[in-house]
């Protein structure tokens, strides 16, 4: 009797502790409120009169919606009372012990992004354009997506991928050169793809063959390429800078019908050819490591070496396969800077992208999508100043263009929290 | 029955054994060689970056010089045929190098022989100096550019001691310098070595504040260091950015540019070998932060908690160690080092006012210093200078030869790659391979085999 009696008595608490510590996390709801707090005293610090007047429309649209003209002050504190709205749902469910859905933080998301940007325009007498918006964010996401891909392709095998800022440069400088030479856009980008896996493999061989600390050999052939580029940029392309440093670039290619579409048309039916090809890789990609064997024996290199070893699987071979082909599809981002965006290749231009698809990858949880997701994020936080310097802004142009990546570190702390990597991730595998 | 029996066998003895011959602080390395063990298979990977990264600089380090020598000999190589192939004078001889080729031999050896002269006359001893001042200014302006490096370094190599990847030195520098600078020129009427202390500690605090934040919230969310730091440098950059474009901050008064005004004299560091030399005390604060930090890393408790939290933070925890005070404690160390660079380019490198670009990129060549000097203090003072050498040449090597410094980059980051694998340079040069005499190893690999199997 009394032995049952204690046996409840320990479990009782015992399922209660697990059941708090696992599900119950107050980090997000703090940051819900955080941000809310600042945005309200972001209104109240800095008030705006005037109405504010987002463009959804183009001229070439299958039919044109009226520019939204909405008095900002008060549109503003309207979508304030959603985001606070959203947060007290958020404290209910998270003291109930219930997670707060995503779909409630996308709401909260999209009411503080229109608010932010009917106060930011306000009073301008240029229209806000969303389809620039979102279109230039798209656009601009590019080398941070096939970075990103890039990074997790080769972290899910083991293989921490910090040469995505090389993998970058150097493509776009092959890219540069090959699309001058052959004045065709195609060719610079099979270059680029050349490239990056080029780069690859040369962190493959230090890394995997000669089991070189994976963050030395990523780090050094950052600077190893900053280096070579530069030089041969300085030495080769400034010299004969219209033979070989004037490149064809690929032109927007209208999907017939879908780019008709008002706002979403533009936005993502109205691309250059790298741009659909990005729609098709992120898929391809998650498609590739979670539903083919090529992807499980990757992953399972990544995660177990050994393990994967004892099954036959060539842990090497599957290493170099899966860090040459991320090299390739970072070197397709590296082609978005001299085949797409410039057509010109210029000292050290990614500046740090490749580092920022590194940050999409941890903020990402290493998938795919939702890196791909991170890096059109930071698409968009690049994008957020051209718009924003068109309106005019009304705060010092330094704070907006510093929010996007205040969010990204509130996101981080407050939604992601602890990721956690490949299990081998960075470690060299030496078989016996 | 066969577990146990390995377990007193050959496995963890000789290496104790070994550890206890090497030095005085053997309790702590067996202790932390027991935390490993206790940590077993489920160790994270940030903790094991640095446990091979000593690994492989431990091998990089005990190898003999010849595969350095072999290292560094390769990479001049490389260095020589990116010289020799857009040098004017080599392409002009050897379009005619089967009617002479002697012609193609003496302009490539002028060429190169012409820059790597040029990189020592501008890093070591000018031999070409009138006078014994000109001839070993180059020396004194190699430590002047290794000083931000040294500082910089540090900081990096003590994070990856600590198990973190600080990407954040931009933005701690950028923290650093506008805090020294400000207390520098904002403040007026202190006497000479308060206010530069008043400066120098004002800019330690505000780069160790910046990376505190890091730690802080890396050990309360979980989130991951790396995209926090990126993410601060840019919050960083864009607030120095408005600090400088407004006037009554940062700006200049009466002036339009971003730029500060001059730090006053009673801010600056002092010359350290007279006036006639760029180099400045802040190379000595850089040496004691080596020395500080070997004292830090290796003979005190705190240090001892990095260690082991870098190492496998499970098993630190088990130990008893708050992992979450080592993070942040660690990163505001971190932060203060790399601050330290900031501090001594805005008083002592760049003393004429400064704008958003003053941490000239040492954030990130830091990462490179603390990776080759083996995050081991003095290896970084090591890499500094050698690193702060190529800087000094490669700027002379263009003035003089028009080589672009950039091969420098190059040349660097080459010997970096090669001494990091002494399998590549032994195959190169069919130097015999020593793995096979060392003991370490082999009892390492066996236990590593065992856990693995558990």
């Amino acid at each position: 009797m009394s032995a049952d009696h204690k046996t409840t008595q320990l479990d009782a608490p015992l399922s209660e502790t697990t059941r708090t510590v696992t599900l119950v996390t107050w980090k997000t709801v703090g940051v819900l409120l955080v941000v809310t707090v600042l945005y309200a005293l972001l209104l109240i610090a800095v008030p705006h009169s005037g109405d504010t007047r987002f463009l959804l429309s183009q001229r070439s649209d299958f039919f044109q919606i009226p520019v939204i003209v909405v008095p900002a002050a008060p549109f503003a504190w309207a979508c304030g009372a959603v985001m606070l709205a959203v947060t007290a749902v958020a404290v209910v469910l998270t003291a109930r012990g219930r997670r707060t859905p995503l779909w409630l933080v996308v709401i909260y998301s999209l009411a503080g992004l229109a608010g932010f940007l009917a106060w930011a325009g306000a009073g301008s007498p240029r229209d806000l354009s969303i389809v620039g918006l979102l279109g230039g964010a798209v656009l601009w996401s590019v080398p941070f997506v096939y970075g990103a891909l890039g990074g997790v392709i080769g972290e899910r095998s083991g293989v921490v991928n910090i040469a995505i800022e090389a993998q970058l440069l150097g493509a776009a400088f092959t890219a540069a050169i090959v699309s001058s030479i052959t004045n065709s856009a195609f060719a610079g980008l099979f270059a680029a793809v050349f490239a990056g896996a080029l780069v690859a493999l040369v962190l493959g061989l230090f890394a995997i063959t000669y089991h070189v600390n994976q963050v030395i050999v990523g780090v050094v052939l950052n600077v190893l390429v900053v280096g070579l580029t530069s030089f041969l940029y300085s030495q080769v392309l400034v010299p004969s800078a219209e033979t070989l440093n004037s490149t064809t670039r690929f032109a927007s290619i209208p999907i017939p019908v879908l780019s008709d579409i008002p706002v979403l048309g533009p936005v993502l039916f109205d691309q250059p050819l790298p741009i659909y090809l990005m729609f098709i890789a992120v898929p391809t990609v998650w498609y590739t490591l979670n539903r083919t064997r090529w992807g499980l024996r990757l992953r399972a290199v990544g995660e177990h070496p050994k393990a994967a070893d004892t099954v036959g699987i060539d842990v090497v071979r599957t290493r170099y396969n899966a860090v040459l082909v991320a090299g390739a599809v970072a070197g397709l981002g590296g082609a978005f800077y001299t085949t797409v965006y410039l057509s010109q290749f210029g000292e050290n231009m990614t500046g740090g992208a490749g580092y920022i698809a590194l940050a999409a990858v941890i903020f990402g949880k290493w998938d795919p999508i939702r890196s791909a997701f991170a890096g059109l994020l930071f698409g968009f936080a690049s994008n957020l100043q051209n718009v924003l310097s068109v309106v005019g802004s009304p705060v010092p142009s330094q704070f907006m263009l510093m929010v996007p990546y205040v969010v990204t570190l509130l996101a981080v702390a407050g939604l992601v929290g602890r990721s956690r990597p490949p299990a081998a991730s960075g470690e060299p595998y030496i078989k016996g | 029955m066969s577990a146990p029996e390995s377990n007193t066998g050959p496995g963890p003895e000789p290496t104790s054994g070994q550890e206890g011959r090497l030095d005085p602080g053997t309790a702590e390395e067996l202790e932390q060689e027991r935390a490993r063990e206790a940590g077993g298979a489920a160790v994270a990977p940030a903790a094991d970056t640095e446990s091979r990264l000593a690994k492989g600089l431990q091998q990089a380090m005990s190898s003999n010089w010849t595969v350095s020598a072999g290292a560094v000999l390769l990479a001049v190589l490389a260095g020589s045929i990116m010289i020799a192939f857009t040098d004017e004078e080599v392409k002009e001889a050897s379009a005619y190098f089967f009617a002479r080729p002697q012609d193609t031999l003496v302009a490539l050896g002028q060429a190169i022989g012409g820059a790597y002269s040029a990189l020592f006359r501008g890093s070591v001893v000018n031999v070409q100096a009138p006078d014994f001042v000109t001839a070993i200014r180059p020396l004194t302006e190699t430590l002047s550019y290794a000083t931000p490096l040294i500082a910089a370094g540090l900081g990096v190599a003590l994070a990856f001691r600590a198990g973190l990847f600080n990407i954040g030195g931009q933005g701690q520098m950028l923290m650093a310098a506008a805090a020294a600078g400000w207390v520098g020129f904002g403040i007026s009427g202190v006497p000479f070595p308060l206010h530069l202390l008043m400066a120098v500690v004002a800019g330690v605090a505000a780069g160790a504040l910046w990376a505190g934040l890091a730690g802080l919230l890396k050990a309360r969310t979980g989130a991951h260091e790396v995209i926090v730091t990126i993410m601060l440098n840019y919050v960083a950059f864009y607030l120095i950015a408005y600090l400088l474009a407004t006037p009554g901050l940062l700006q200049a008064p009466g002036s339009s540019n971003p730029k500060t005004p001059p730090t006053p004299e009673s801010a600056q560091l002092p010359p350290l070998l007279g006036e006639r030399f760029n180099l400045t005390w802040g190379f000595v604060l850089a040496v004691l932060a080596v020395v500080g930090v070997w004292w830090l890393l290796n003979r005190s408790s705190v240090g001892f908690s990095y260690r082991a939290v870098g190492e496998n933070p499970r098993a630190a925890r088990v130990a008893g160690i708050d992992t979450g005070r080592a993070t942040v404690s660690s990163m505001l160390v971190s932060g203060g080092l790399v601050g330290l660079a900031g501090v001594s380019q805005v008083l002592g490198g760049v003393t004429t006012g400064f704008s958003s670009d003053i941490d000239a990129g040492i954030g990130f060549d830091a990462i490179t210093v603390a990776l080759l000097g083996g995050s081991n203090p003095w290896g970084v003072l090591a890499a500094g200078i050698l690193f702060g050498a190529f800087k000094a040449g490669g700027t002379t090597m263009q003035a003089a030869e028009g080589v672009p410094s950039d091969i420098v980059l190059v040349v660097q980051s080459l010997i970096v790659l090669f001494i990091a694998a002494p399998p590549l340079v032994r195959a190169i040069f069919r130097l015999p391979d020593p793995t096979r005499r060392r003991a370490p190893k082999k009892p390492k690999a066996t236990r590593n085999r065992k856990e693995a199997a558990a």
